[in-house]
């Protein structure tokens, strides 16, 4: 059986409501944006995630458009953070800004900038992002070359500068991770 | 594994402990240079447990800090740290490279590999919150000393979920609301949480139903307000207007329903002395009951301790630990059942 569609529009219906009074019944079905002008509020036991993705579903009409940017981080795309409510990366912020913003927004009770802790080391750790950004870029350079010599050089100075960079290798994504994403 | 302690969060003391079971301040953080969990291949998983694992043990967060390898771990330990709060259910069930690191005496645990890189919170009873928070800055302070964590200038603490981004905090309390939930008002409250943004979740967190009328309850706004700002928001406006609430409902009872109030916590008391099979979520609905009744008096003779305990003890992997072995659905009800009849009887 399809779910019924709202009483004020073609969308499903996610907030049903049947009441009995003197034997008559009445029954409400409303799509996520009329439940929302009614003010009646999503069950809240559903998990965050699954009501994130919802929000996004229905509000991204224009981000559906988008929809084709891939983050050069991690190769995330919009549609499928829609569909699992979670970012691949630190630099899908940044690459999905845009589509973002109203999203958290939103969610956050309108509240678009970081007003809490910043991490004590926050501007070394941006100069330092960047040199980890162009050894990284060096140590590809170096093994696409085979001048393994040189790529160990640069693997132990990537290793000084963060164990995060050791070994396995943070691969492309390393580089701008932590960059403002201020534009 | 094995635990000898109830868990520390599991006391009585302090004010609204008849309403307010115990808090927790999380945090979530990713370590710069990895793409986010569920985005990572097992290589790189394994890579942020190194990291992790390396970082958490040369600090001296806490005394006997330990780690447990999740993947490594027969089902029945991870059960038990999730009962005992000390792990999600999502890292609980997860199947790929994932652990967790806890202080000797539980009040601090790091997830890793949960939805973000590192997860860690601080545990505690009643509702001090203040000092947790504290506690936590000061684990997130040495961990930073020596990862770079994701950070952006204008959102803050990136996280996997955008819901978290900003202060990547968590704040929340585990609350016992009988009265809310007898009263019928509990479904208010539950609206009322939407436009507090707060979350109201079940006994183990995100994705759970709520088993003895335990429900938690936590911030959602992590994005443009200090971390104080949220925690004076959420300890001194929001929750004590909830446990007044509940407070309320349960005076009501008292005043209005009396003897359905006393049929419901007596038969709760006769069940749990004289039944043989008992499931895990009647025994956490029924010691719920009884836990009401001795706040409000109405009952005597039993020790609000060994109830508080039993709410723990009744749950599956808590309860196959106590027997030292693994039991099937059934075993376990009668073993239950046994378990609550002798600390009752």
């Amino acid at each position: 059986m399809n779910p019924p569609k709202c009483d004020h529009c073609d969308e499903p219906a996610v907030v049903h409501e049947v009441t009995l009074k003197n034997g008559i019944k009445t029954e409400i079905h409303l799509c996520q944006r009329h439940a929302q002008e009614a003010g009646v509020s999503m069950p809240t036991h559903q998990p965050i995630n699954q009501l994130l993705s919802q929000f996004v579903i229905s509000h991204s009409a224009k981000a559906r458009a988008k929809s084709k940017k891939t983050c050069p981080g991690c190769g995330m795309t919009f549609g499928r953070f829609r569909q699992s409510g979670a970012l691949g990366c630190a630099d899908c912020y940044e690459t999905f800004e845009q589509e973002l913003t109203p999203l958290i927004e939103r969610a956050q009770n309108g509240a678009t900038h970081h007003r809490g802790k910043t991490p004590l080391r926050a501007g070394s750790s941006m100069d330092r992002q960047l040199l980890i950004t162009q050894l990284v870029k060096e140590l590809d350079q170096a093994v696409g070359a085979e001048q393994y010599e040189r790529a160990a050089q640069l693997r132990d100075r990537l290793r000084d500068l963060n164990p995060a960079s050791a070994e396995n290798g943070p691969g492309r994504s390393a580089s701008s991770e932590a960059a403002p994403t201020d534009s | 594994m094995k635990f000898s302690t109830p868990g520390p969060w599991l006391s009585d003391d302090g004010p609204d402990t008849d309403v307010v079971m115990s808090c927790r301040v999380r945090l979530a953080r990713n370590i710069a240079g990895f793409p986010f969990v569920g985005r990572a291949n097992d290589a790189q998983r394994r890579e942020i447990l190194r990291i992790a694992q390396q970082v958490v043990l040369s600090l001296d967060l806490a005394d006997g800090m330990f780690w447990v390898d999740l993947a490594q771990s027969p089902a029945r330990d991870r059960q038990l740290l999730m009962e005992r709060h000390l792990i999600s259910r999502h890292l609980a069930e997860a199947e790929f490279p994932r652990a967790v690191a806890v202080s000797g005496d539980e009040t601090l645990s790091i997830m890793v590999n949960e939805e973000d890189h590192l997860r860690m919170q601080v545990l505690g009873p009643g509702i001090g919150l203040s000092d947790l928070m504290e506690r936590i800055n000061e684990v997130d302070d040495a961990i930073e000393s020596r990862l770079d964590f994701a950070f952006s200038q204008r959102w803050g603490y990136l996280t996997a979920c955008p819901t978290n981004v900003g202060a990547g905090i968590r704040l929340s309390v585990m609350m016992h609301l009988p009265g809310l939930k007898l009263t019928g008002e509990i479904d208010r409250l539950r609206r009322a949480a939407k436009d507090l943004h707060l979350a109201v979740r079940g006994y183990y967190g995100e994705g759970s139903e709520s088993a003895g009328d335990f429900y938690q309850v936590s911030n959602q706004i992590t994005l443009g307000r200090s971390e104080q700002d949220l925690l004076v928001e959420f300890r001194d406006r929001i929750l004590p207007q909830i446990i007044e609430y509940e407070q309320h409902a349960r005076q009501m009872l008292v005043e209005r329903n009396a003897t359905m109030l006393d049929d419901r916590i007596n038969r709760a008391v006769g069940i749990l002395r004289s039944a043989h099979l008992l499931g895990a979520e009647e025994a956490m609905k029924l010691l719920s009951r009884v836990r009401l009744g001795i706040h409000l008096k109405r009952l005597h003779g039993i020790d609000l301790n060994k109830v508080n305990h039993l709410l723990l003890q009744v749950q599956t992997a808590h309860l196959q630990q106590s027997i030292g072995a693994d039991l099937n659905p059934d075993q376990r009800r009668e073993a239950r059942a046994k378990l609550v009849r002798e600390a009752l009887g």
